[in-house]
């Protein structure tokens, strides 16, 4: 079943075509992948698909499943993104994006703020019901800071935290929100390979104990080769490739694209 | 009211409200540019203009200066009231959170406003009349002060010269540069300093002719003259699009006709006509919240 | 981990320090309203107000970090509806001389804690009619709305004769004068901002200020959020203009000017932008000290008659304060940290240390 589809999607930021005919489609419990030279359109993509940008034409839909179980088809386009994120799908940032002067606990605690069922005067009022939601949130957040390894730095600013955790925490902020769909921009950019590794492996954990699908942008070809199920390639805002990571691999114009600006994909 | 207003009276009206509206351009210039470049609301930029309306009944009414000579002062005053303004309250926060430079923009116009009430007292100074272009002649029916012809005419000229400056000369295209994307303008060489110096000196010069102009057709200075025309001057620039120079002409323009044709048509308002810029700034967010003329804007992310 | 919140013994033994702090705040209003002159009465009275409208500005500006400078506007919204409907039915015809009361109003009278929280619901609306285009667009138009809002209100009120009395204001407004009134409202508002801001609803208007993108993409709705933290600051604002009126006894529109507003920015400012207690103390520091400095406005009477002391000198120096603030002590006083109990701890070990280590270098030495 498809959890995430893009139909036609087209992204134009005055003559420039960012995302030209995007055309992708996520199955639930999939690990897939967005790859591609910088430039090539894939935030873009990524933004398009969280509300942050609403496309030129064509189509965002997302299948989330509710409580009861049923599954149904919900066209997201153009959706602000908090009601995107609502629904079930988060994201981290390529270029981080924490409240860098919250603590860390704080920056986990915001995404449960969606989940909150009492109003802002039952949390003047401290009423049983905002208490126990509170309560409620607080456990859940040290659950997660505990999984991504950062409980014992939940008191600092995120601010002061090293560059690697700090991802971490964007993770960490992501999963509060409850998804279905978990979207990563760039989870290994800048970190050597043995991070990268236990991050490879952080992930695929992550993705069995919460029942996540995930799209992921990458450059580490050697991760995203490793753990993705279907991988899209794009450049110059055109998708070039699709397919499974073998398949890939072997196509020739995602081998001339990447020739191309070789430099870039070593970063 | 409507019914009884003759063609004559309605030109005329016309008339004001178009040398209203040039004085409202001349200072909303000032206010786009910087923003444009800034991203701040210069909530100085009103007093700046208060300023030079002191400089000028300063150089006229207290120590007797040639017209001429008084203008000149009065300018080269004003650009450099301007481009300290940034030097010192702006530049030190560039990096800082934009919140700090927008209370930093605050606190000067504040500090100008009181320093201005204590060394020339909070009591409006007469500015002295120019005869030669307060006495109206006489057209058909129509009684027309020559400066309101002035005011049009002048603020033209220095507006073509403006949009000469931008469009064709290399201040202008980096100026236009660091509008647009200020990190790589800075990556390009462009002297970041320097491009926002002159937006600060041209439009400190703009609002000097401004304030000269102003007095000329309402004499009288004081020390919180600046605020409500700084404001709608703003309200301007965000109706005709913010950043835009024509834009912020347009609304000049624009907010000059109303409220004049406003006072005009309905007498009864007369009491409300401050208000109208902001009814008017209103439903603009609402419905075109990037002006007529701006651009929609894209953040990166 | 469990909150030891179960029973009061528990509470209090986790808390004791602010409970005794509490409790010696409570006897020292008490004091101070038995033994005070009426002079330093109405000076901590306003100490007061300042707090509460300084908060709720601090609560929009600083924790949700969106530029209002509507402050003045609101307090002219809850200081006309007190003195609207708390003045003396008997003494409206004289007070309206040049037009009197409209007839819908003229025999509607009060009491003083209906009028205050109607003054302060009136902000809300309003807030709301300038809230939905503003808090939908970039931040940088709230402020000049805001600013413009409280022009006009003053515009409006000047005009509407029948309602406001125009120019003239309204007189003979019921005063109160005990510091109960505005020190327990103080209070209230506080510990319901203290709440607010240690809520799901605090931590939302934070992430909102550090950053607007992040926050939506965590399912904060931007819009929804800042309104209510610019609806709830309206309110505290409207209930402090209302105890403004009580105050004065006197409401006329040129005590509204947009440059009351910026007292209150200089005092979040001074306090720190997204602090409480940095407030509190600023609103005492700023009250205070503009009282402390009124001697810069006359002119000396004594020895050299220096013309520099003149009307104006005050403000002067005040507005230069805040310039100095900005640009030097960005963060003011307390930044975003609070005055709690640890941090005081911190900050006296830290002194502490620097003292020991100055009398280690120097050698012996007094203290």
């Amino acid at each position: 079943m498809s959890l995430l589809r893009t139909e036609n999607v087209i992204m134009q930021f005055g003559g420039v075509v960012a995302v030209n005919d995007l055309n992708i489609n996520i199955k639930k419990g999939e690990l897939a992948a967005l790859i591609g030279p910088n430039g090539a359109g894939k935030t873009t993509a990524f933004n398009v698909i969280t509300g942050v940008y609403t496309p030129t034409s064509g189509k965002v839909l997302f299948t989330p499943t509710d409580k009861s179980g049923t599954a149904t088809e919900i066209d997201i386009t153009g959706k602000k993104p908090d009601k995107i994120t609502a629904l079930g799908v988060a994201r981290t940032f390529q270029n981080i994006r924490l409240f860098k002067e919250l603590s860390v606990l704080e920056n986990v605690q915001v995404a449960t703020h969606l989940n909150t069922d009492y109003s802002f005067l039952s949390a003047i009022l401290r009423t049983p019901k905002a208490r126990k939601g509170e309560a409620q949130a607080k456990a859940d957040c040290e659950f997660l800071l505990e999984r991504l390894g950062l409980i014992d730095l939940r008191n600092e600013k995120a601010s002061s935290l090293p560059y690697g955790q700090q991802r971490h925490l964007e993770i960490a902020r992501a999963l509060a929100t409850k998804p279905q769909l978990l979207l990563l921009d760039e989870p290994a950019a800048g970190m050597n390979p043995q991070e990268t590794d236990e991050l490879t492996d952080l992930i695929f954990k992550l993705k069995t104990d919460f029942d996540l699908t995930i799209f992921m942008i990458e450059h580490h070809m050697d991760l995203v080769m490793e753990i993705s199920d279907h991988i899209y390639v794009l450049d110059f805002g055109c998708t070039i490739a699709k397919g499974t990571p073998d398949e890939v691999q072997n196509n020739p114009k995602v081998i001339e694209a990447y020739l191309g600006v070789d430099a870039d994909v070593e970063d | 009211m409507v019914v009884g207003m003759t063609m004559e009276t309605f030109l005329q009206q016309l008339i004001n409200g178009l040398s209203l509206g040039s004085l409202y351009a001349l200072i909303a210039i000032g206010y786009t540019m910087v923003y444009g470049i800034l991203r701040l609301i210069n909530f100085a930029h009103g007093d700046i203009f208060m300023m030079a309306a002191y400089f000028t009944y300063f150089g006229i009414a207290v120590f007797f200066l040639p017209w001429y000579v008084t203008f000149i002062i009065t300018i080269g005053l004003t650009i450099l009231l301007g481009v300290t303004i940034e030097r010192v309250a702006y530049r030190p926060l560039r990096d800082a959170p934009k919140t700090s430079l927008l209370i930093s923009a605050i606190g000067v116009s504040f500090l100008l406003e009181n320093v201005a009430t204590y060394l020339f007292s909070g009591k409006p100074q007469a500015f002295p009349e120019f005869p030669l272009l307060t006495t109206p002649f006489f057209i058909g029916g129509l009684s027309i002060q020559p400066v309101s012809i002035v005011i049009p005419i002048v603020a033209f000229i220095l507006m073509s010269a403006l949009l000469f400056m931008i469009n064709k000369t290399k201040l202008g295209m980096a100026m236009r540069a660091v509008a647009v994307d200020y990190d790589t303008a800075k990556l390009m060489g462009i002297k970041i300093n320097g491009v926002i110096s002159s937006t600060f000196a041209i439009g400190s010069a703009l609002a000097a002719v401004g304030a000269i102009l102003w007095c000329m057709k309402y004499p009288s200075v004081l020390p919180l003259m600046g605020v409500v025309p700084g404001l709608k001057c703003f309200i301007a620039a965000v109706i005709g699009g913010i950043g835009n120079v024509k834009g912020a002409v347009l609304g000049g323009l624009i907010l000059g006709f109303s409220e004049v044709l406003m006072v005009a048509f309905f007498p009864a308002l007369t009491g409300y006509r401050d208000a109208i810029a902001f009814v008017i700034l209103i439903i603009i967010l609402l419905f075109l919240p990037n002006g007529l003329l701006g651009k929609k804007q894209v953040e990166k992310v | 981990m469990n909150e030891t919140q179960n029973s009061l013994g528990a509470y209090l033994k986790l808390h004791w320090k602010t409970a005794v702090f509490l409790v010696v705040l409570l006897i020292g209003i008490g004091l101070a309203d038995i033994f005070v002159d009426s002079y330093m009465r109405r000076l901590l009275n306003l100490c007061a107000i300042y707090v509460i409208v300084s908060l709720a500005m601090n609560l929009v500006n600083g924790f949700t970090g969106q530029f209002s400078l509507g402050q003045a506007g609101f307090m002219a919204i809850g200081a006309y509806t007190v003195a609207i409907f708390t003045v003396p039915v008997e003494s409206r015809t004289a007070i309206f001389y040049l037009e009197p009361m409209a007839p819908f109003l003229a025999n509607i009278q009060l009491p003083f804690v209906v009028a205050l929280i109607l003054g302060g619901l009136a902000s809300v609306v309003v807030a709301f009619f300038i809230g939905s285009p503003c808090l939908r667009l970039r931040g940088d138009y709230l402020a000049i709305a805001t600013l413009g809002f409280s022009e006009i209100i003053r515009i409006v009120f000047t005009n509407t004769q029948s309602i406001t009395n125009g120019a003239l204001g309204i007189k003979s407004i019921p005063t109160i004068s005990s510091l109960w009134w505005t020190y327990g409202t103080a209070l209230l508002i506080i510990i319901a901002t203290i709440l607010l801001v240690y809520s799901s609803y605090g931590r939302a208007f934070k992430s909102i200020r550090e950053d607007e993108i992040a926050a939506e993409a965590m399912g904060v709705g931007l819009f929804k959020t800042k309104m209510t933290s610019f609806l709830i600051g309206a309110f505290f604002t409207g209930i402090g203009g209302g105890l403004f009126a009580a105050l004065l006894g006197t409401v006329d529109p040129k005590q509204f000017y947009f440059t009351l507003t910026y007292n209150f920015l200089l005092i979040i400012v001074l306090g720190g932008m997204g602090s409480i207690s940095g407030t509190i103390i600023a609103s005492f520091l700023v009250t205070l000290g503009q009282e402390a400095l009124r001697f810069l406005d006359e002119p000396m009477a004594f020895g050299l008659d220096l013309p520099i002391f003149r009307p104006g000198l005050r403000m002067v120096v005040f507005s230069f304060l805040l310039m100095i603030i900005v640009l030097f002590y960005r963060k003011g006083l307390m930044g975003t940290n609070e005055l709690t109990w640890d941090f005081m701890a911190q900050k006296f070990q830290s002194i502490k240390k620097k003292l020991s280590r100055k009398k280690t270098s120097t050698e012996g030495g007094g203290k």
